[in-house]
């Protein structure tokens, strides 16, 4: 029996969450509905009163966050000291586990990550609620339709999913461990980044419903949401590259993606969230795109929970076995509530959605973002298609197909390629419709670098119709690289031409100009790095094509040739913890003759008594922005007794790193305010009557900079 | 309309918003699609079919991505493929081997045709199906945005602006209208 009552603390704290979030639920719906005129009219009681009713509910939601902090801690609090008389703890836990990984085992099992879902959102609730003098009423919507999703999780986790039940009769006298897969630092990141990112959709999507529910006048509601929006998306990027990193460092298969339900759930919501951060930008500058853009945004938030059901359902087979379980059907159930609530509100309310503009032109950038959103969408739809496949092959012929690499390369990398294209030309074209002349002058400098880079690389070697390549990865990766070039050039030339007018203006050289520029426009031009940092990735990823690798049993002295690198085995030595044996190769590394120095893989394996009794590689890395060289440790040949090694050597890879803390310096800056309002955006503003766009807008357009 | 320079002096540019620039922009789509649909032919068999097939030991990897250690069936897995291959079976018939053998759930992608084939179709038919809708959308969009200006003279295109004066409300509105509809 447990020596404090932590657990019971912890129980009475998810009981308290429910019981708040349910009165704002509940309390908030009604208030909202005594406070509308009809309302009042039935009733007749005055606002001020329903005003104040609404108060409490909101008070209640701030509450709810309160008591989930209390049953996080208590949570951790078991798991700090061993408290092994929680069922959770004790299977996810044990006494010689880390301090860090102790911490981790909140989210390390099904009940703790749910429990870290709710508490999340209510936390995100909680910085909505404080701020509600934003849009007192908006604020009120959201703030009871984020009660109601969060009503849910709190419910599962007093119900189906309870993270503080007591094992009957006497505690375990110790833990049976963490896994040991996600006993690596990254781990103690990755899942809370990806479920802010994950949970965070919420609000948005909170906000849209309740701003259609409301019939809320303007757009207001995007500029309420499009930090939070933009926010998100960033923990959801860091999120699944953090996945994809730990992947890379941990499984020792020399990839980062392997096309997992799991990853595919993160893909899917991040797919759509960026069709949503684009052409939201349509309904804020043109009025245009409603409709699509609450479909969008109901859309993200729906495949978070789909993601969520398909994985921990076991409806579908993933590696990340750990997280299933048999709480299905209440995912199904709320997917269903949710998805009637965002129908049936979308049809009493479609007229609210009229668009205020049409599109003019086929070169416009309103063109360039439908193309993209269906770009995005048609990914999206990809991903979705291939993770249920399996579901419907099983349904239609009685049998499971798998849908691994293969068929998620052949079909989507065309389409990767085509949105790598549509972000270099996007940007450049400008609202309405854009002329001949201004196409010609903003695209002229990234064809010719896409010709000179395409020349170059085929000069060089990179030629798909070489015997012995693999035609189809070199050609990608030729047309990867090639577009690249383009969108950088675009890129470049956008930031010079802007840096330029400033220069003239201001007479500061030209780095401090480019900074004053970002600075005055920081939306603009972080979408810019962002831009940057995706073209990095894109390199990153088309460098995959020329991965290589070598696998032999390699005793002390022999070695090993792979690219420049000339890779001796110094032998192998071992070491003991008191969490697990390891065993490490110790490899001499050469490139072009001279030492570099010295790797060692590593084979861990966890000690016997647990349930997770089994051997884990830590693989050895020398990272350059030319390429990895990943060693991995595989352990002795029973026969032998040779170590054998495998080596890879996977090219440009650092670039996928580096253009993801790209991708974040870019939305932090996007999310800046600007400094001052630029006064070229003055100048354009006073000339603009004098020649009305609409008689002349390629005309005009082609005169405005940053049109 | 502005001077279209040397470009502009061909037929190319003359036409380039007519059917025939159109229709030719699509054929060059369609053949770069096929040209690059065929292609994936000289990657060496062995290392191409072994990227079809998964392992079987449940790790939901590539056969010949799967190194965990000591797994006891991708050692068989790659000696079985190396022995199909010296049979001099054609790639279908290797797999064929294979899923016989293993199950469906041995081929990495859905391959063996009759429903299979469905998971191929499908996304290919909605990326078309959707790039034509985007068409056709902004197609009538253009259209009809075309249609109102000739028919209301304050839509886009025929707003009324004094050549100078005092701003007044209705102008400043629209300054600013015009300020964030030509921002980024």
């Amino acid at each position: 029996m447990q020596d404090h009552p932590m657990p019971e603390f912890g129980s009475f704290c998810l009981l308290l969450a429910l019981i708040l979030t349910a009165y704002n639920l509940l309390i908030g719906g009604i208030a909202l509905w005594g406070e509308s005129p009809r309302g009042l009219r039935i009733t007749g009681i005055p606002q001020k009163k329903w005003n104040r009713l609404g108060e409490t509910a909101r008070r209640a939601g701030i509450a709810s966050f309160i008591a989930l902090c209390c049953a996080a801690f208590a949570l951790v609090w078991a798991a700090f000291t061993d408290d092994f008389s929680v069922a959770y703890i004790a299977s996810h836990s044990n006494r010689a586990l880390n301090p860090a990984y102790k911490f981790a085992a909140l989210w390390s099992g099904q009940e703790g990550s749910l429990l870290l879902w709710a508490f999340l959102l209510s936390a995100y609730g909680f910085v909505l609620r404080v701020r509600h003098r934003i849009d007192v009423r908006l604020t009120a919507f959201a703030s009871t339709i984020l009660a109601g999703i969060q009503f849910f999780f709190v419910l599962l986790l007093v119900v189906a999913a309870p993270p503080f039940s007591i094992l009957p009769g006497a505690a375990p006298a110790d833990g049976a461990g963490l896994n040991p897969l996600l006993q690596y630092p990254e781990m103690v990141i990755h899942p809370p980044m990806l479920y802010l990112g994950y949970v965070g959709f919420s609000v948005p999507f909170a906000f849209a419903l309740g701003a259609l529910m409301m019939r809320y006048p303007g757009e207001k509601w995007i500029h309420i949401t499009r930090r939070w929006t933009m926010v998100t998306w960033m923990f959801l990027t860091c999120g699944i590259f953090m996945g994809a990193h730990w992947a890379y460092s941990v499984l020792g298969w020399g990839g980062y993606w392997g096309w997992d339900p799991v990853e595919n759930a993160s893909l899917m919501p991040w797919l759509t969230g960026t069709a949503f951060l684009h052409s939201v930008m349509m309904q804020e500058k043109r009025g245009m795109m409603k409709n699509w853009n609450v479909w969008l945004i109901f859309s993200t938030f729906l495949l978070t929970i789909l993601g969520t059901l398909l994985t921990r359902s076991g409806a579908v087979a993933s590696v990340h076995a750990f997280a299933q379980s048999p709480i299905g059907p209440w995912f199904y159930t709320f997917i269903v509530i949710a998805f009637a609530v965002c129908l049936f509100t979308f049809l009493f309310q479609r007229d609210h959605l009229k668009s205020e503009n049409k599109l003019e032109s086929l070169v416009s950038r309103e063109s360039s973002f439908l193309f993209n959103n269906m770009i995005l969408l048609a990914a999206c739809f990809v991903v979705l298609w291939g993770t249920l496949f399996p579901v419907l092959s099983q349904y239609v012929q009685g049998s499971k197909v798998t849908v691994g690499p293969p068929f998620y390369n052949r079909v989507n990398i065309p389409i990767g390629l085509f949105l790598l294209f549509l972000t270099g030309i996007g940007p450049l074209l400008a609202w309405r419709s854009t002329s001949l002349r201004s196409i010609r002058r903003n695209f002229i400098l990234p064809t010719v670098a896409m010709v000179v880079t395409a020349i170059v690389l085929m000069v060089s070697g990179l030629r798909p119709w070489n015997d012995g390549d693999d035609m189809q990865s070199t050609l990608f990766s030729l047309v990867a690289f090639t577009l690249a070039a383009g969108v950088i050039t675009a890129i470049v030339e956008e930031f010079l031409r802007g840096a330029h007018v400033v220069r003239t203006q201001t007479g500061k050289n030209l780095l401090a100009a480019t900074v004053l520029l970002i600075r005055r426009n920081t939306r603009r031009y972080g979408g810019y790095i962002i831009h940057f940092g995706i073209v990095v990735m894109f390199i990153g990823i088309a460098g995959g094509a020329f991965n290589q690798s070598r696998e032999m049993e390699m005793p002390t002295g022999s070695s090993l040739d792979l690219g420049p690198y000339h890779i001796v085995s110094a032998g192998k030595t071992e070491d003991s913890l008191p969490e697990y044996d390891t065993h490490y190769a110790r490899l001499d590394v050469y490139r072009n003759g001279k030492y570099v120095m010295e790797l060692s893989p590593e084979k861990r394996t966890y000690f016997a008594g647990t349930d997770h009794e089994q051997s884990s590689t830590i693989v050895a890395l020398h990272s350059t922005a030319q390429a990895d060289l990943y060693t991995v440790y595989e352990g002795e040949n029973p026969d032998t007794g040779m170590p054998i090694i495998k080596v890879f050597l996977n090219p440009l890879i650092a670039w996928i790193w580096i253009g993801v803390v790209i991708v974040v310096i870019g939305t932090f800056i996007a999310l800046a305010p600007n400094l001052v309002r630029a006064p070229v955006a003055r100048r354009q503003e006073d000339s603009v009557p004098v020649a009305p766009p609409s008689l002349h807008p390629p005309a005009v357009l082609a005169k405005v900079p940053h049109a | 309309m502005p001077s279209l320079g040397k470009f502009g002096r061909g037929r190319f540019w003359r036409n380039w918003r007519g059917p025939i620039f159109w229709a030719r922009t699509v054929q060059t789509a369609l053949l770069c699609v096929v040209v690059i649909a065929m292609l994936g032919a000289g990657q060496s068999r062995f290392d191409r079919l072994g990227h079809e097939l998964m392992c079987s030991c449940g790790c939901n990897q590539i056969l010949l991505e799967c190194n965990h250690v000591s797994c006891p069936d991708s050692p068989v897995m790659i000696r079985e493929l190396h022995a199909q291959l010296a049979t001099g079976k054609s790639d279908a018939e290797v797999l064929q081997w294979f899923a016989t053998k293993y199950g469906a759930t041995i081929l990495a992608a859905p391959i063996r045709g009759g429903f299979d084939n469905v998971a191929w179709i499908v996304p290919i038919a909605v990326f078309l199906l959707a790039t034509i809708g985007t068409f056709t959308v902004v197609w009538l969009w253009k259209r009809r945005a075309h249609a109102l200006a000739g028919e209301s003279p304050g839509y886009a295109g025929v707003l009324e602006f004094p050549a100078a004066g005092p701003t007044t409300p209705q102008e400043a509105a629209l300054r600013e209208r015009i300020r964030r509809e030509t921002e980024y």
